[in-house]
């Protein structure tokens, strides 16, 4: 959960009450409800389902948007409000749109002593992209700080995707990764 | 979808010595070898699933009795000894059924802590063949394994593993003859460190928010799906094979007293050698900082070590020698932990660090307890008016009278944790703070950790 605080929500586009966007799709399809199926008929209770659900939402949505959260709340048959409040406490769903390579950066205290608030400055002035506002104009880029990635010891660590985990990025590296992106070597966001 | 990765890391998992009798190599096999996560290589090279038949071939009560000779500690933070918190499972009575599962904690979000992952990537099936063991010991129907949504690539490569052994028979109805059916189901989180936690991962689990729970009942009475639970760290199930395989007794000899077994540790920051070293339990924390890290790697002196992940207090200069063992590291004022150290050198602004790490605790704080919601993000506003020259003279005695109103008045230890880096900093590093407010910059010139990028 993320508390206000000044610095940090001095920049931020959308107050609490605006997180949740709509998207154009409104629905699943049916091969995804039928993957949902399976998952709940795997656990005791069909609410176990969830969270993988969120995860195919944002796979077919492109994010979790506010039609995504309600289509799970209707494939596993639970309340709304159940899934509104499971998808606004995990940060890896993300409500609003991201680049076509999402970039998130740790800056957590291991890879800060290694230089991530200086790597992190440097995504956003390469990509043009300031964390929490949204994708690059062409849409291929966005940026997000995380906290700790489990890669301490490859500091600083930076995600792209799911696919990139721990590479050791420098600036140089960094334009490596980027150019590797546009050549399409890394799969895009939803895909 | 992520494939199986075919491309190396950049860790260190191997020193000189390593696999000889004084540093047994029972968790790192094979680390750094992409193959090993096949069955195959598992059993034909390292004596994969030897342990598993054996058990099966024992009496449940008496595998659990191995395990509490092996004096096996759990691995996730609190060092509860695991063949005892076994035993809390509740039995069948003539009356009585019951359903029991075995969790397997793979959350992993311990900032400086990265050793799970290795365990993950290179030998997942001692992961597999542990849990095979626990759930036999405890009798349960199902094993989870909950690995953070980052994980991706690791839980696709667990999966493929699982259905291997599926495929063995190894899994599934009847294991091996004994009439015990069991499987392995994988489960991923979707980004909040609280999820580690035992009974926010259960909820997790469930498909609920991350909320921990308020104890009792204890997951064993009431765990996951309302069913008697067990929860253990990866490391700890993995290290259920070894302790097998050789006899608990004969486990029990490496290590220091009451902390048996070897450890995976993780080195980050300011060494030359950053990664993760299988040590025994008890090794000198200068012997894994100097000599196989390298020791600093900027040149300067080695101000602060936070010996076992964030949460840990803070060890100076005088304390580094301590032996590396969960009542060692206690007798010093710290904790053992996961096992994750961060090393920082005398550039580092200790106003700036501590700041870092509680920025973190006030955001992955659930917010169910008001001293943990309110009283990180007090601490982490003082914090931040201080790290930017606003400090006022009043400042550090109102951080120390926040922390005694913080610790153990909350549901789940995140409070505390956010306790220890604090109160540590402010009494081995004063002088920085002091100056801070006085000066209105950092004692350490220079210190940049944090980004002045965006939101968070
Ligand atoms: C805030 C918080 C985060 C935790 N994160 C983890 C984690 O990422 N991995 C883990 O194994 N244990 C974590 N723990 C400890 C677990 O609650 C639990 O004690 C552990 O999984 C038990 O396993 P063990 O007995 O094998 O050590 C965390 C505890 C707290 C309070
Ligand atoms: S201590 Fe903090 S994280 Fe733990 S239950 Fe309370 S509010 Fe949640
Ligand atoms: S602190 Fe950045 S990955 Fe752990």
């Amino acid at each position: 959960m993320s508390h206000a605080h000044p610095h940090e929500t001095s920049n931020e586009v959308l107050a609490p009450g605006q997180r949740l966007q709509e998207s154009e799709r409104k629905a699943f399809s049916p091969e995804a409800v039928a993957e949902i199926q399976a998952i709940m008929a795997q656990y005791p209770d069909k609410m176990a389902a969830t969270l993988p659900a969120l995860y195919i939402a944002q796979r077919e949505f492109g994010f979790v948007s506010l039609a995504a959260m309600r289509a799970v709340a209707d494939v596993i048959g639970i309340p709304e409000a159940h899934v509104f409040g499971v998808a606004t406490f995990y940060t890896m769903y993300q409500k609003a749109p991201v680049g076509k390579f999402h970039f998130q950066v740790c800056t957590n205290i291991s890879c800060a002593l290694r230089g991530a608030a200086q790597l992190l400055e440097k995504v956003c002035e390469r990509t043009g992209v300031t964390p929490g506002q949204g994708p690059s104009p062409d849409g291929l880029w966005s940026v997000e700080e995380v906290e700790c990635l489990a890669g301490c010891g490859v500091a600083p660590c930076v995600q792209v995707n799911q696919d990139v985990y721990d590479e050791l990025v420098d600036e140089d590296k960094l334009v490596e990764v980027m150019e590797a992106c546009k050549r399409g070597e890394y799969r895009p966001w939803a895909h | 979808m992520a494939a199986i990765r075919t491309k190396p890391d950049h860790h260190t998992y191997t020193f000189p010595g390593f696999g000889s009798e004084k540093f047994p190599n029972l968790m790192l096999r094979g680390a750094g070898d992409l193959n090993n996560w096949h069955l195959k290589v598992y059993e034909q090279q390292h004596e994969g699933y030897v342990a598993m038949r054996k058990a099966l071939q024992t009496e449940p009560v008496a595998v659990i009795d191995e395990v509490k000779a092996s004096g096996l500690r759990g691995r996730g933070g609190a060092g509860f000894p695991a063949g005892l918190k076994w035993s809390f499972m509740p039995k069948d009575t003539p009356e009585r059924k019951l359903t029991r599962y075995l969790v397997c904690n793979g959350d992993e979000g311990e900032p400086g802590t990265f050793k799970d992952r290795v365990i993950l990537e290179y030998n997942p099936h001692q992961l597999i063949e542990g849990m095979i063991i626990g759930g036999w010991a405890m009798q349960c129907a199902m094993g989870y394994v909950y690995i953070r949504g980052e994980f991706l690539w690791l839980i696709e490569k667990l999966e493929a593993a699982l259905q291997q052994a599926r495929d063995a028979g190894y899994l599934g109805k009847n294991i091996l003859g004994t009439g015990w059916d069991y499987d392995i189901l994988v489960y991923r989180g979707a980004g909040a460190y609280i999820c580690g936690e035992e009974t926010a991962l259960l909820n997790s689990l469930e498909g609920r928010r991350g909320e921990p729970r308020v104890k009792p009942p204890f997951p064993a009475v009431k765990g996951a799906f309302g069913q008697p639970t067990t929860v253990n760290n990866v490391e700890t199930l993995a290290a259920v094979p070894p302790i097998m395989r050789m006899g608990g007794a004969e486990y029990a000899k490496i290590g220091s007293p009451k902390n048996a077994g070897t450890r995976i540790f993780g080195v980050s920051g300011h060494v030359k050698r950053p990664g993760i070293y299988e040590l025994p339990m008890g090794t000198p924390m200068n012997f894994l900082v100097e000599e196989l890290a390298g020791g600093s790697s900027t040149g300067r002196k080695i101000k602060a070590i936070i010996p076992g992940g964030a949460s840990c207090p803070m060890l100076d200069e005088k304390d580094f020698d301590v032996p590396m063992d969960f009542d060692n590291l206690k007798a010093r004022g710290s904790m053992g932990g996961s096992g994750g150290l961060i090393v920082m050198d005398e550039s580092v602004c200790i106003v700036q660090a501590t700041l870092r790490l509680i920025r973190f605790y006030a955001h992955e704080s659930c917010g169910q307890c008001t001293p943990c919601r309110e009283g990180c993000n007090w601490m982490q506003l003082v914090l931040h008016r201080i790290e930017h020259g606003q400090g006022r003279p009043g400042d550090l005695d109102l951080l120390a009278s926040l922390t005694p109103r913080i610790g153990m008045r909350t549901l789940c230890p995140l409070g505390d944790a956010a306790c220890g880096p604090m109160d540590s900093a402010l009494q081995k590093f004063r002088h920085e703070f002091e100056h801070h407010i006085t000066h209105k910059t950092c004692y350490a010139t220079g210190s940049r950790l944090l980004s002045n990028v965006g939101a968070h």
